[in-house]
């Protein structure tokens, strides 16, 4: 089983990268996961973190990009609910990545 | 474009919680949601209780996952039909049911559950191009 350490702790993730268990995730594992990833984390980048967090906590799934654009569209506005804003926030997909290091599973309806 | 979208019923006729067919099910109506088909889903028999109000999953060591239905709006998926005749038998009307809904293109909230009679569900059956049950 893979591992990355974050802050000193060891913490299991899958093949690709993705949290094993979902609870184990702190802050710190995000601003980790994208600096191996090469991306530099801002406040924009965690106002969809967060978001996905509350998402998956209330729906219990990570929601496929289609679905997360619209989402944002409501809550944060026009201006961020677009898959352009989100890639250059998350170049290698905001439904994939972001899930990732917000420690959720690969989005539900991500092909 | 338009000929190429198929009408696709998912038939769910089992109980949410003892067997993974209601989670792989629901898992493969929203994976079926990116390819923009014509999606509909059926509750009847068991699967009735898939959609019912305050699961508790506590004693069956399952993940309670029903908040999940709450998202098929969000994938454009709101036809979602009840047959009468499975909540009458189980003693359930639909203020049993969760009140799953969906936003039209003005972001008003529609209902997505239809109650059916059994008659009509075969009607709705015979129009699809696609039937899966689980």
């Amino acid at each position: 089983m893979a591992t990355i350490t974050v802050e000193g702790k060891e913490i299991e993730v899958d093949e690709e990268g993705y949290l094993v268990d979902l609870s184990t995730w702190f802050p710190a594992i995000a601003t980790e996961m994208a600096k191996i990833d090469e991306v530099e984390m801002g406040d924009d980048h965690w106002d969809i973190i967060n978001f996905l967090r509350e998402y998956y906590e209330e729906y219990q799934i990570a929601p496929a990009v289609r679905v997360l654009t619209k989402a944002v569209a409501k809550k944060l506005g026009k201006e961020k609910g677009n898959s352009k804003y989100l890639y250059e926030l998350f170049p290698y997909g905001p439904g994939k990545q972001a899930c990732k290091f917000a420690g959720l599973p690969k989005p539900t309806g991500c092909v | 474009m338009s000929e190429s979208i198929k009408k696709f019923m998912f038939v769910n006729t089992k109980a949410p919680y003892g067997t993974v067919y209601a989670l792989e099910s629901l898992e493969v109506v929203l994976i079926s949601a990116a390819f923009d088909q014509d999606v509909s889903l059926v509750f009847c028999d068991d699967g009735v209780f898939q959609i019912s109000n305050n699961q508790n999953t506590e004693a069956s060591g399952m993940k309670n996952f029903s908040n999940a239905y709450k998202a098929l709006g969000d994938y454009d998926i709101n036809k979602l039909y009840v047959e009468k005749e499975s909540l009458e038998e189980r003693g359930l009307t639909l203020d049993n049911i969760m009140d799953l809904t969906y936003e039209d293109e003005d972001w008003a909230e529609k209902p997505s559950i239809k109650l059916v009679t059994r008659a009509e569900l075969a009607d709705l059956m015979d129009e699809q191009d696609v039937v899966i049950s689980s």
